[in-house]
């Protein structure tokens, strides 16, 4: 899908990464006010509320690289969202491991099952690509409905939050909180320094012309497969995290609502941008949560808003705003 | 008692009968996706909703206006290909020319919609909708009992789907579609009006669902999420049968439905996801899917 | 711009961080409003605790009593999100009702570490007063024990020894499976196979059709509510009642009575805690339900919902606080139940309130006088026979008090 983030244009790989230093030098207002307010939300605003906001603003940072920037609509993200969740948890409540430990068998899990459906899917593009994801995803949502470990309907519940390193008990929110802030900033700049790597530039290449980037001599097939594996550990860090933050691991999170919500935040929130993402996710998670007293209607909306930013806001809220301010963001 | 592999035979042959009406809707679903995706380029995801819709519409004709199934199977599908004409003139038109993603996004939200509006109205439990008179009972076929519902569900299927089939490849309103997927310029240059046949094709496409809503309202409880996670494997279905073929889509969704319906024979634990797994094989076999034209 | 987005986001949230307890005795009925048990309780429930707050004048020991609801739409997830905002946040004391098993056990262990009360009246699983029981459940209305001890026995007796389970894939199912079987085996039956279908399933064909081929004697249907129903419709389809199986509806209320008909539904034996018919005191009590709920008589669910909140108030009420949940379960098991409902009772230690089972068979349609006079009691089943008995539950507190 083509988008519409201002790129730089250099050459080299050492230019390349001077471009990205100099990107990031642009980007310290942004990202000092993200800082910001993320440091002082969890005393005004519930954690656990600001929590689920940051594991969904990953989750769609982790699906806007392989969308914004390789240009492939995955409509099956909510595997590796969902799976992550269900070994993590299993990890931390039948095995005992502890907070870090999980997390990262969870992510590990998200990897593997990124690697086995990239493998399936990469061979077919544009809507294909997305109804293989979507199918193979719908299957893993069978599997986990009939698998004895993940209990079903049910869902794997009381998952202990551990302590973290042995040492600091992660029951209190507060101390949850920045716990997550953590993860969610090295994810998110683990993103921003693959977008912008010599790695990240043959992506866009591949993107804006891929017979062309294959005769140049790159094999287009790999490197969408390795943003596709990257994509997927990513989304898997989120899942694993939300997992032990929310003590639940369930059937929703694998279920392709799920996907549709993902996409929906990053078109919302801008595709191929920055911050788009945590935008787009944070606007969601409120929504929902101010619509849920009217409980059925959060369908409605959201179906309202895929609509109207198709049809009329394909850039998103951060990509209007890049447009207005004319630099990237 | 006879027995197939441990199985007896009555049980198979009536896990077969299930298999073959499941895959009669499969059918008539991906039927109706294959010609909108043909000359759209548009994956219709909202054809599950439209296939709910027709069903609902039969429902609410019955509660309300007392118009019993036969004449449903009619209204009911000229209601829902009017709407789905209309959807297309206002939005689907506006992104001809985009990337054909967008359109898989913009009719992911008009299922939302249209299910949660429905939801939000009839619950989620569903409502019965009672087999008409002149189909109730069955017939004891000594191997199997066939209720005379079920049997009918599987004919009209098959004449359908065959009339279809046959409207499409032989006829010169076929042709005028299959040049104009293929060119549409020098269709248009032709003096054959395109936008036009669009529109109609994507109605008569959504009617089909529509009657295919219909003719489930009696076997399954008319139920607003009752096309959400059929459509998913009708997209399987889709994908192994091979996007530009017709002929394709309808042998696979039949084959399909009775796959599924031995494996719940054999191995009932696998029997949502075999439809998926031999998706994946196809895929890695011939990309293009069984009957397939590489694009 | 992006910062005023943000601060608009965060406006809009609203969930700002409650400060001290406030001075409210708030109740919230949790449990499914729009999906597959919404009939049985939903917003019945909330009439029902409105009318069990009145009884108190809406006032108890100086403090106003305020009923808050919410969707948990049958996910254990939603579930425990709401409760733990609700907790967190909105100052909740007592979360009540909470059918679907899986949310049930998930808000059980939410309500234990945060010390609020739970009474539900919803959910089967007899796992609530055993494995997974806490000193802040209390276990209303009925489980999966005693539908078992209920219609299994009476069934078995009659002569349906041999039996194939359809199963709904979750807590509640599983359970009801589980305990069924038990009692089927105890009495001399046997148990010839099961199928599990998930939750809210839209086809029954398939899973009928197995329960078909084993020719078990009985199929009991460990589902409930739309499931129930659907699997007896598409079992009159494929004809099996006329093959000369029957059907045990293991959990029925007499709002699936009211959707089948009494021409589908005539003759299906269940058990049941309570019925509007049964005497003068559930006769009054249900005809001021009915008359403020759309003229519906109440089922079992929201009559417990009105008799749990009464005694939990009652329980408030004696302790002048209700700020330590463990304290007010432990009052509430202290003092005797009466209410015009379930008549007198008591809480036992595991949390299980105890009142005598009813074994009712549903009329036929010549028999009824009208809507809602569907059942004919066959048996009343004695308090202490009712329930699973108290050293059988494997409940961490009865084996610790013990020792």
């Amino acid at each position: 899908m083509t988008t519409h983030g201002v790129e730089a244009k250099p050459s080299t790989a050492a230019e390349v990464r001077i471009a990205s230093r100099a990107e990031l030098r642009s980007l310290r207002v942004p990202i000092a006010i993200l800082i910001v307010v993320c440091l002082v939300a969890p005393f005004l605003v519930y954690p656990v509320f600001l929590m689920k906001m940051l594991c969904f603003a990953l989750f769609a940072c982790a699906f806007n690289l392989l969308i914004g920037y390789v240009g492939l609509l995955s409509f099956g993200h909510a595997l590796f969202l969902g799976g992550a969740g269900y070994l993590a948890a299993h990890a931390a409540r039948v095995w005992g491991l502890p907070f870090e430990l999980a997390v990262l068998t969870g992510t590990a899990t998200a990897t593997v099952l990124g690697l086995v459906v990239g493998w399936v899917a990469i061979r077919r593009q544009g809507i294909y690509f997305a109804m293989i994801t979507l199918a193979l995803a719908q299957m893993f949502y069978f599997f986990c409905l009939r698998a004895p470990f993940t209990g079903g309907e049910d869902g794997i519940q009381g998952v202990p939050r551990g302590k973290l390193l042995g040492l600091l008990s992660l029951d209190n929110n507060l101390t949850m909180y920045f716990v997550v802030l953590a993860i969610f900033l090295l994810g998110f700049f683990f993103v921003f320094r693959v977008i912008h790597s010599p790695f990240g530039q043959v992506l866009k290449a591949v993107r804006e012309n891929e017979p062309r980037a294959v005769s140049l001599g790159y094999k287009s097939d790999h490197y969408k497969l390795i943003a596709f594996v990257l994509s997927a550990a990513v989304s898997g860090l989120a899942g694993a995290t939300k997992a032990i933050v929310f003590q639940l691991a369930s059937l929703t999170d694998v279920y392709w609502s799920t996907s549709g919500e993902v996409i929906l935040m990053v078109l919302l929130g801008g595709l191929g941008t920055i911050f788009g993402p945590v935008v787009g996710a944070v606007v969601i998670v409120c929504v929902e949560s101010f619509l849920a007293q009217i409980g059925g209607w959060v369908t409605v909306v959201q179906g309202g808003l895929f609509i109207v930013c198709v049809l009329a806001f394909r850039r998103g809220i951060i990509g209007e705003l890049a447009r207005v301010l004319h630099r990237p963001l | 008692m006879t027995t197939v592999f441990g199985i007896p035979i009555q049980a198979l042959f009536s896990q077969l009968l299930v298999g073959l009406i499941n895959g009669s809707f499969y059918a008539l679903l991906s039927l109706g996706l294959a010609i909108i995706f043909g000359l759209l380029n548009v994956i219709n995801f909202c054809h599950g909703a439209l296939y709910m819709l027709g069903a609902l519409l039969a429902w609410l004709m019955l509660e309300h206006a007392g118009i019993g199934y036969w004449p449903a199977l009619i209204l009911s599908p000229l209601a829902v290909g009017l709407f789905g004409a209309l959807i297309e003139r206002t939005m689907l038109k506006r992104l001809r020319g985009l990337d054909p993603l967008y359109g898989l996004l913009l009719t992911f939200g008009l299922a939302l919609v249209i299910q949660g509006v429905a939801r939000n109205y009839f619950g989620v439990s569903g409502e019965p909708y009672d087999i008409p008179p002149q189909l109730t009972g069955g017939k004891n076929l000594g191997f199997m009992y066939l209720p005379n519902y079920r049997g009918w569900v599987i004919l009209v299927s098959v004449l359908l789907c065959t009339l279809t089939w046959f409207v499409t490849e032989r006829t010169r309103l076929g042709s005028y579609l299959r040049a104009a997927t293929e060119n549409p310029l020098l269709v248009q240059a032709f003096g054959i009006n395109v936008p036009r046949l669009i529109t109609i094709t994507y109605g008569l496409g959504v009617a089909l669902a529509a009657f295919a809503g219909v003719m489930a309202a009696p076997i399954y409880r008319v139920s607003p999420l009752m096309g959400a996670d059929l459509i998913i494997v009708v997209f399987a279905v889709v994908v192994i049968g091979g996007m530009g073929s017709i002929f394709g889509s309808i042998v696979t969704g039949f084959a399909l439905g009775v796959i599924e319906g031995l494996t719940k024979v054999f191995y009932p634990e696998a029997s949502s996801t075999v439809v998926f797994v031999i998706m994946a094989i196809v895929l890695l076999v011939k990309p293009a899917g069984l009957f397939g034209r590489t694009t | 711009m992006r910062i005023a987005s943000r601060l608009l986001a965060l406006v809009v949230a609203l969930p700002v961080v409650a400060l001290a307890q406030g001075k409210t005795i708030k109740i919230g009925v949790l449990n499914d409003q729009s999906g597959l048990y919404a009939d049985l309780g939903g917003q019945g429930s909330v009439t029902a605790a409105k009318m069990a707050a009145e009884e108190f004048g809406n006032k108890v020991a100086g403090m106003p009593i305020e009923i808050v609801f919410a969707d948990h739409q049958n996910k254990p997830d939603i579930g425990s999100s709401i409760a733990t905002k609700w907790y967190d946040v909105d100052g909740v004391d007592a979360i009540v009702d909470v059918p679907n098993s899986g949310v049930a056990l998930a808000i059980a262990k939410i309500t234990a570490d945060k010390n609020k009360v739970f009474i539900d009246s919803g959910a089967a699983t007899s796992d609530l007063t055993g494995k997974a029981c806490t000193p802040n459940t209390v276990h209303w209305t009925y489980d999966t024990w005693s539908l078992a001890n209920g219609t299994g026995k009476e069934v078995v007796k009659a002569g349906g020894d041999t039996w194939f389970f359809l199963v709904a894939d979750y807590a509640f199912g599983k359970a009801l499976e589980r305990d069924t079987s038990a009692v089927v085996t105890a009495n001399g039956g046997k148990v010839l196979g099961s199928v599990s279908h998930p939750l809210n399933a839209s086809d029954f064909s398939s899973f009928l059709l197995q329960a078909q081929s084993s020719k078990a004697k009985i199929i009991g249907l460990a589902n409930a509510g739309g499931d129930t129903i659907n699997s007896i419709k598409a079992a009159s389809e494929f004809g099996i009642v006329q093959g000369g199986q029957k059907l045990a509806g293991l959990l029925v209320f007499i709002t699936d009575v009211h959707a089948l008909g009494l021409k589908a539904a005539n003759g299906l034996q269940l058990t049941s805690a309570f019925y509007w018919d049964r005497d003068d005191k559930t006769r009054a009590w249900s005809k001021k339900f009915a008359a403020r709920f759309n003229g519906r008589e109440p089922s079992m669910v929201q009559a417990g919902v009105y008799a749990g909140v009464m005694h939990y108030l009652k329980a408030v009420q004696a302790l002048k606080s209700k700020d330590d949940g463990k304290a007010v379960v432990a009052k509430m098991k202290a003092l005797p139940t009466d209410d015009p409902a379930f008549g007198k009772g008591t809480i036992r230690a595991d949390g299980r309130k105890i009142h005598p089972m009813y074994l009712y068979e549903v009329k036929k349609p010549a028999e009824s006088k009208g809507p809602w006079d569907y059942y004919k009691q066959i048996k009343e089943i004695p308090a202490d026979q009712a329930f699973r008995p108290l050293d059988k539950g494997e409940c961490p507190l009865v084996t610790a008090a013990k020792k």
